[in-house]
């Protein structure tokens, strides 16, 4: 039997007077996934991230939460989601405590339940001991993320969407959010955008990366490589001219290309290679290089294209297919 | 929300003081010019100086305060429904009004206990003008704060909402009167024009309940016009959330 996706956005557009912040936008995620929104400031993720949560209506198009569609039945989608909005805003003057016990209550967590429920997610988010009776305004950024995570959490949602879960945060911060996040995965299902790209590619199993209103690429992160890099890259230190090392692997029957070249030192420089080539092409480039007249291999090593390439090749392709037509997209 | 904000306390001891204050200085007054009416009577009839200054503190951070910072957003994604924010901050801040008002009747009730000789007690507590009174700020108080709870709901900044709650406040009760009193002097009014603008005389309320007239009319004037607000309060965190 197929299962119900989380999440199905199907051609979802949402425009603010003659800007259109988000154009057509089709997505699937499915139970359990934790998926990472990519894309620079502005370019619709919290837009979409708040249709989503029914704060917000679409000018057009559909989304369903866990089946139900968010247009025509807000208050039951509401029950299966957590959100976590841009900027976690929290009340100051409430205690840790307080806030989530009243957050409990609206989430409609039996009474009961309810002491219960939020010790939990305390002690998920790691609050319980260090700031349980804390009031939110005193407590640290990090601490004030983790508020906002718990409060996601209450009520145990189907769906947990949190936008920009790490802004403002030092590494160490960032790691314990990461660390919370991994826990989630497999219960439930996790929507996070960022414009971090480390934060995603670490995060996440998949990645839709949307830009100017438009999602531009999805995928994993091995796949959107696939996509937009193809080809197998090598990073080399060599002593001696490009031209050298081009015209030996040319003469070696390999098809590579130079990409890149810093000069290190004298004579001394780092060279990008794009090879086309199947098998196992480390042993053959060693082969290749090694033992040259015009040139001296030190080192070798292959160079996985990270995020934030594939990110800067997919905005710039979007870039280049609407740069023909009339720039409107913005928010 | 509103319990533990600062500005709920320093709008209480405002008005506490201020009211206390003001019961002190009708109290001397008799001793020097004996009144007709009673210091319960007169003590109510200035009901619009507190009403002034506590219901655009009561509410103005209600619903402008939440959008300011952002947690209207995290209010709307639980299942809670907008109907069910709108009151219960009007609620809040309604209960709160009524308790502060509740507290003034400690007022006689000190002056009796701390001067027993002093005042005919009958004077101080009678019953009938404060029960008069006391509805009349019940029913009252529907209108003022469901003003402010709108004047709210349509800014993001507390500022605003709480200048537009007093200028409100301000049109309705004293533009009453004074429409009141220009009908008076001109004369010449049809009479369903006298019959509006004696629909909307605050002051004429207050009046007749503390006389212990008891109209269906304001009841209807204030629940009606506090509905009509409350809901469009609603429509407009729905369309403006």
């Amino acid at each position: 039997m197929e299962t119900t996706p989380s999440i199905r956005v199907k051609d979802l557009t949402r425009q603010y007077g003659a800007l259109t912040a988000i154009h057509k936008v089709n997505f699937t995620v499915n139970p359990g996934e934790v998926v990472g929104f990519l894309g620079p400031n502005g370019a619709g993720k919290s837009t979409t991230m708040r249709i989503l949560s029914g704060i917000m209506s679409a000018t057009s198009g559909s989304a369903w939460v866990g089946g139900i569609c968010v247009a025509q039945n807000p208050h039951e989608v509401k029950r299966k989601i957590g959100y976590m909005p841009e900027n976690n805003p929290l009340p100051d003057d409430m205690r840790v405590v307080e806030y989530l016990r009243f957050r409990a209550r609206l989430k409609e967590v039996p009474g009961r339940q309810l002491r219960a429920a939020v010790q939990e997610v305390m002690e998920i988010c790691d609050l319980a001991r260090t700031a349980r009776r804390k009031i939110i305004g005193t407590l640290s950024k990090g601490f004030r993320q983790r508020v906002g995570i718990a409060d996601a959490l209450l009520g145990d949602p189907e769906v947990i969407i949190m936008d920009e879960p790490t802004i403002g945060l030092d590494p160490h911060q960032i790691q314990g959010i990461r660390k919370l996040i991994d826990n989630l995965r497999g219960k439930h299902t996790v929507i996070l955008s960022s414009h971090i790209l480390p934060e995603i590619e670490r995060s996440c199993d998949r990645v839709i990366i949307i830009n100017r209103g438009r999602i531009v690429a999805s995928g994993t992160s091995a796949e959107l490589r696939e996509e937009f890099l193809p080809g197998n890259r090598f990073s080399l230190v060599v002593e001696g001219t490009d031209t050298a090392v081009a015209t030996c692997l040319a003469q070696r029957g390999l098809d590579a290309a130079i990409l890149e070249s810093t000069l290190l030192a004298e004579n001394r420089s780092r060279l990008i290679l794009r090879v086309e080539n199947d098998g196992d092409l480390g042993p053959q480039l060693m082969q290749a290089l090694s033992n040259h007249r015009d040139f001296t291999l030190h080192s070798l090593a292959p160079r996985e294209p990270n995020l934030e390439e594939i990110f800067l090749a997919a905005t710039k392709r979007s870039w280049e297919e609407t740069i023909e037509t009339k720039p409107k997209i913005t928010a | 929300m509103l319990f533990i904000s600062p500005p709920t306390y320093i709008a209480a001891v405002l008005f506490l003081s201020l009211m206390g204050f003001l019961y002190w200085a009708i109290l001397r007054g008799m001793v020097n010019t004996p009144s007709e009416t009673l210091p319960t009577v007169q003590f109510f009839s200035i009901f619009w100086i507190p009403v002034f200054f506590v219901v655009p503190l009561l509410t103005m951070r209600s619903i402008a305060g939440e959008r300011s910072i952002g947690t209207l957003d995290t209010l709307m994604t639980t299942p809670t429904s907008r109907v069910a924010v709108i009151l219960s901050k009007f609620a809040g801040a309604y209960l709160f009004y009524m308790l502060l008002w509740t507290l003034t009747i400690g007022f006689p009730l000190l002056t009796q206990k701390l001067f027993p000789h002093a005042a005919e007690s009958g004077a101080l507590l009678e019953l009938a003008p404060l029960a008069g009174s006391f509805l009349f700020l019940a029913t009252s108080g529907l209108l003022f704060i469901s003003i402010g709870i709108f004047a709210s709901s349509v800014t993001r900044s507390q500022l605003v909402a709480g200048m537009l709650t007093f200028t409100t406040l301000f049109v309705v009760i004293i533009g009453g009167q004074q429409m009141g009193n220009l009908a008076d002097a001109g004369g010449d009014l049809s009479s369903w024009a006298v019959a509006t603008v004696n629909y909307l005389q605050i002051f004429e309320h207050l009046d007749d309940f503390s006389r212990g007239i008891i109209d269906t009319r304001p009841f209807f004037y204030y629940a009606s016009t506090s509905f009509l607000l409350l809901g469009l309060s609603t429509l407009v965190i729905e369309a403006k959330a």
